[in-house]
């Protein structure tokens, strides 16, 4: 808005009306004049009016530019904005850029880094808003007129984790001009960081059936050397846990790459409804097999929200399989899709509820931690691995939606999915 | 708001002065907390170690914020608004001061901690918590720093969550205490990291009401009431847990 807000008025049609305007008005001040003497001198006085201001104005709109609201550090003396090319520039650049004056108060922010820091509207007081003690000093320095820092790395952590290199230059050393550039390097830093976090949380997972499976071979190759029905049984378990070693690291590989990419690409759209029909779809059969009905109460009409068709679907999947799963003695799972205000906010609701035995509210803020699980025992039974959740939680809030869990003991658990309307962007 | 004209310039000058301060305060004090928790997961004493010596910036720059914002007081006796951001900036500077202090505290019981191994699944309790409650600072002084008090509303339901956090992983160590009588005292230090965590999201609250009385003049409304059956989560930190 602010990029919209600098727009420059072409300054050559403003000429030629304003001189139009100019001659029509003397042209009436000499019939008025020529009709009635007496008016004569009021007349060529406001005639001098005119052509003063007109010349005035003229002049300057060459160089005015609407600036664009200033916030409240502004107020004293606000910044001759840069020129349109370095405008323009800004707005070209696909990384966040931040446009500040010698007050550390910023002039203009492209929509990068509009998107990307939001609230940093002009007339935000740079240092208040980047606090890290590093970007502290970096900006501090060019302030000073010490040149030239070594770039310093920033990391925004909310509400998804981005890492940048930040690199300050001076634009123009008259008007004492700054422009902050953030180089996005979330991802290969997340990769370092996936790859960290992969070996911990799988040699902490991958241990357990790693010892069963070894511990299994052990008396396959001992004492049970010659016993055809433990053999039997025996290989059957390990099966089992290999198959659960296979899920944990898909899993555990699903995590890391909705982890991975925390932006949504902006603009995308998907329809909740032709979601939640083709989850139901797909878990269907399995519900069946459970001995689960799903109902639906979907609401008439279009469902469309900000956000990626297969990372919803990825949400839906896990929440209907988990009713299902523990929510099985209810038999039934209900589907919802509503316009509801929730907080204030008025948004599109789509929830699973299963009638199961309920979720104990002392869990209920912990479920969508990694691997955490209410009862390991009967998780580990549904073949669970206890990441299903954690990866909800990260699509959900990368959609800025959210996750809300109502759970009773004894008459089950709903979880919805919140997607708030979101303000029509500029 | 409309906004004011000030004919003197240096006066302009020393209100920018306090909150850049602050902002400093800011960016200092969330280091602190993330390092801190950062320190107890991985057991770094280190690292412990350095952020116990690092609390003394928030202290030496509160001390200056409070004499700077009397002197400002007593020479340019300001009224409305600006005396209000003034008496803001006290305030806050002081509850960022105590955020520091929490902090430090973490980082001292990191040797007591780190002496037992814990089951990691109490570390995630505590990056999670610590996670909302950095979230909450981080939000409320983005907030204080583009003055857009409209988003103050969404923040009360994230103390909701903080509390119940807290009061899940208070259950859990105090199992994991009468499990093993080895746990308890590494555990009980534990529990006071988690109670410092809760407490840093409360000062987070503080500075969101005192940031919403610096640019309305009115009191932040009396929250609305809540469900007692709806829990909302939201993501802490990514890939922290
Ligand atoms: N609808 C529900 N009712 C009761 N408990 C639930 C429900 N959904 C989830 N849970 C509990 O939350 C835990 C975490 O669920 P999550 O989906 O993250 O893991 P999982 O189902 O065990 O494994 P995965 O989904 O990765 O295969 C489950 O182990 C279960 O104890
Ligand atoms: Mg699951």
């Amino acid at each position: 808005m602010a990029a919209e807000g600098l727009e420059r008025r072409q300054d050559r049609p403003s000429h030629l009306s304003m001189l139009a305007i100019l001659i029509v008005a003397l042209l009436a001040i000499a019939v008025l004049c020529a009709l009635q003497p007496v008016l004569l001198w009021p007349g060529l006085g406001f005639a001098l009016a005119l052509i003063v201001v007109a010349l005035v104005t003229s002049g300057r709109a060459a160089e005015r530019i609407a600036l664009p609201d200033s916030g409240p550090w502004s107020r004293q003396d606000v910044q001759t904005p840069p020129s349109f090319s370095q405008l323009d520039l800004a707005r070209a650049v696909a990384d966040p850029l931040i446009v500040f004056d010698r007050n550390g108060v910023v002039v203009h922010a492209n929509p990068a880094a509009l998107s990307a820091f939001d609230p940093v509207t002009p007339g935000t007081m740079l240092q208040l808003r980047f606090r890290a003690p590093e970007l502290q000093s970096l900006v501090e320095h060019a302030l000073n007129g010490t040149d030239d820092r070594e770039p310093v790395d920033y990391a925004e952590r909310f509400p998804v984790e981005r890492m940048y290199r930040v690199s300050v230059a001076r634009l123009d050393t008259t008007r004492g001009l700054f422009a902050l550039i953030f180089r996005d390097h979330s991802e290969a830093r997340r990769i370092d960081r996936m790859r960290a976090d992969f070996i911990a949380n799988a040699s902490h997972e991958l241990r357990t059936p790693l010892a069963s499976i070894s511990g299994f071979i052990e008396t396959l190759r001992g004492p049970a050397r010659n016993d055809a029905a433990a053999r039997d049984r025996f290989l059957g378990i390990m099966q089992d846990q290999t198959g659960r070693m296979a899920r944990l690291i898909d899993d555990l590989l699903s995590l890391s790459r909705v982890e991975m990419k925390p932006m949504l690409k902006p603009g995308e759209t998907a329809d909740l409804r032709p979601i939640l029909e083709a989850v139901i779809a797909t878990i269907g059969p399995r519900a069946k097999e459970a001995g689960v009905t799903i109902e639906t109460d979907l609401e008439e009409g279009e469902a469309k929200v900000l956000g990626d068709r297969d990372e919803l679907f990825q949400v839906f999947e896990n929440l209907l399989e988990n009713a299902c799963k523990y929510g099985r003695s209810g038999k039934q799972v209900d589907i919802g899709l509503h316009r509801i205000t929730d907080g204030g906010q008025t948004g599109i609701a789509a929830s699973v509820r299963d009638h199961g035995q309920g979720i104990p509210a002392e869990h209920i803020p912990r479920i969508t931690e990694r691997f955490y699980r209410i009862d390991a025992e009967a998780s580990r039974n549904q073949k669970g691995t206890g990441l299903g959740l954690a990866i909800v939680k990260h699509i959900v809030t990368r959609h800025n939606a959210r996750l809300l869990i109502r759970s009773k003991i004894g008459e089950g658990t709903e979880f919805t999915v919140f997607f708030p309307d979101q303000p029509a962007m500029s | 708001m409309v906004a004011q004209q000030h004919i003197v310039r240096a006066y302009d000058e020393e209100l920018k002065f306090l909150s850049a301060r602050i902002g400093a305060m800011g960016g200092h004090a969330e280091r602190m907390v993330e390092r801190a928790v950062q320190a107890l997961v991985t057991s770094d004493t280190a690292l412990a170690q350095r952020i116990i010596v690092d609390d003394k910036m928030l202290d030496d720059a509160q001390r200056e914020i409070d004499e700077k914002a009397i002197i400002i007081i007593a020479r340019r006796q300001p009224l409305a608004h600006d005396l209000r951001e003034i008496i803001g900036s006290i305030r806050i500077s002081s509850d960022l001061e105590r955020i520091g202090d929490l902090g430090k505290n973490i980082a001292k019981r990191v040797v007591a901690v780190s002496e037992a191994r814990q089951p990691l699944r109490v570390f995630r309790g505590m990056e999670a918590l610590s996670g909302l409650a950095l979230a909450q600072l981080k939000e409320v002084l983005d907030i204080f720093a583009s003055r857009s008090v409209d988003r103050i509303a969404s923040l009360r339901d994230r103390d909701d969550q903080i509390d119940q956090m807290y009061t899940s992983l208070f259950r859990e160590l105090l199992t994991y205490m009468m499990e093993d009588p080895r746990n308890i005292a590494p555990c009980t230090h534990l529990l006071f990291c988690a109670k410092n965590i809760e407490r840093i999201g409360d000062h987070a609250t503080n500075i969101a009401e005192t940031v919403y009385y610096t640019a309305t003049g009115r009191q932040l409304p009396a929250e609305r009431p809540k469900d007692d059956l709806s829990h909302d989560v939201i993501a802490p930190m990514a890939g922290s847990q």
